[in-house]
């Protein structure tokens, strides 16, 4: 039990995917023009990361090390179609609102990211805390851009009106510059916080380590350098085998 | 017929831009833009990419997906299938044409994880597209992807030497640029 409150802290502080980690930039700019759009996206994401952490903890075993990012990349896909089946069932203004942003949750790097990170290497229990908590992290963190923009853009948040009748609505923060420009702002913060961080000699090493700072050195050090290493190996291997 | 492709190629190069307006793509966008060099080569890459992956993805839907009636598979399909031909056109590169090899390689295994990739698969079925216009509308968004990132290199090559406050240095000022050039490209809209 203590794990699993661990793994709910770690996902939704210590390592928040969006605010410390910088993962997961597409949704998070797309969909957070309300409050409630965030939520959802950020809750559909949960339930896919959710399922798909037990099922591949589940696999874990089974799954040959070579072929596992494709065996990921189908699991989690299976889960996306079937969310998205369920939204398009149940919750159809969701699904409307969303749209294509729904299935794109397949490329979601957070995904494959905790797959890789954790899923694979530990038991089912920790796994699904571990999805539950990264998820809440997603999802505080999408309703939070939500609101924020919501608020400055049409004065409201969930859809209530909460600004005095005296404010004009800065409708360029529903709109996609808004985006660019909250996402500014959120990243400057953090650069603040890695710095002050920094001088008091603490290690900072975690914020903004995900792909959304820099895809060259996500090549370097994130999942891309994995595939590009498998490759290495397996070259490796064929020039021993010359030999 | 040549109108309405017409009228897709400006709407999804300039005003439903694939960065600017609908955030697919973004981890290039920002990550590959230092330079307009490589900023040049990344969108090259991305046109081949995507024309080609909208060409297959397409067929594969049109001729295998719909005639035996399992079209809510396409995620899973999709995904699989691009991966595969950025491999595949990775592994021909290199075996028949060094020369492009040598100077889009580099690039091709970041293509395989990018959502513009998968999005413009998604929105040709979503908008019925057939091959030919799904074709045309991938050529579009890639062309689209390509003028904003060069663009995006060429202001930043500018700044790179500016005062910038210390807490903005870095992906801060990068986004405020892609902001303003957000607003800049929203302009287009009255275009259609």
């Amino acid at each position: 039990m203590n794990s699993a409150k661990e793994r709910l802290v770690n996902g939704i502080v210590k390592e928040n995917p969006t605010f410390v980690l910088m993962l997961g930039m597409c949704p998070t700019l797309a969909v957070t023009t309300s409050a409630v759009n965030g939520l959802g996206m950020g809750l559909t994401t949960m339930v896919v990361l959710a399922l798909s952490n037990v099922f591949i903890s589940l696999l874990r075993n089974i799954i040959p090390d070579k072929v596992r990012i494709p065996a990921f990349i189908v699991i989690i896909a299976s889960f996306v179609t079937m969310v998205e089946l369920l939204l398009q069932g149940f919750i159809p203004f969701l699904y409307d609102a969303l749209g294509i942003y729904i299935p794109l949750i397949v490329v979601n790097c957070i995904i494959l990211g905790r797959a890789e990170a954790y899923a694979y290497k530990n038991p089912v229990i920790p796994s699904l805390f571990d999805g539950i908590g990264m998820g809440l992290g997603f999802s505080v963190a999408l309703t939070c851009i939500g609101a924020v923009r919501e608020l400055l853009g049409a004065g409201e948040i969930f859809g209530i009106h909460v600004m005095p009748e005296s404010f004009v609505p800065v409708s360029i923060f529903i709109m996609a510059p808004g985006a660019f420009f909250v996402l500014a702002l959120l990243t400057a913060v953090q650069n603040k916080v890695k710095i002050a961080g920094e001088r008091k000699g603490k290690d900072m090493s975690k914020i903004q380590s995900g792909c959304g700072s820099d895809c060259m050195n996500c090549a370097d050090t994130g999942c891309a350098k994995r595939l590009i290493d498998d490759k290495k190996e397996t070259a490796g291997e064929e020039v021993k085998k010359n030999d | 017929m040549i109108k309405e492709l017409l009228v897709i190629l400006i709407a999804s190069s300039l005003v439903n831009n694939v960065v600017l307006s609908q955030f697919l793509g973004l981890c290039p966008f920002l990550g590959v833009s230092r330079k307009t060099g490589t900023a040049t080569g990344m969108g090259v890459a991305v046109i081949f990419v995507i024309t080609l992956a909208s060409a297959v993805a397409g067929a594969i839907y049109q001729f295998i997906l719909l005639p035996f009636d399992i079209a809510y598979l396409q995620t899973i399909v999709f995904i699989l299938v691009i991966a595969a031909l950025v491999q595949f056109v990775e592994m021909f590169l290199k075996k028949f044409i060094p020369g492009l090899y040598q100077s889009l390689g580099v690039y091709l295994p970041l293509i395989t994880t990018n959502c513009a990739v998968l999005g413009v698969a998604l929105t040709n079925v979503q908008k019925n597209y057939g091959i030919l216009t799904g074709v045309v509308n991938g050529f579009a968004t890639a062309a689209g992807f390509t003028i904003s990132i060069i663009i995006l290199a060429g202001i930043r090559e500018k700044m790179a030497y500016n005062d910038i406050p210390e807490s903005f240095q870095g992906m801060p000022i990068v986004l405020v640029t892609a902001g303003l050039m957000a607003i800049a490209f929203c302009g287009f809209s009255g275009l259609l």
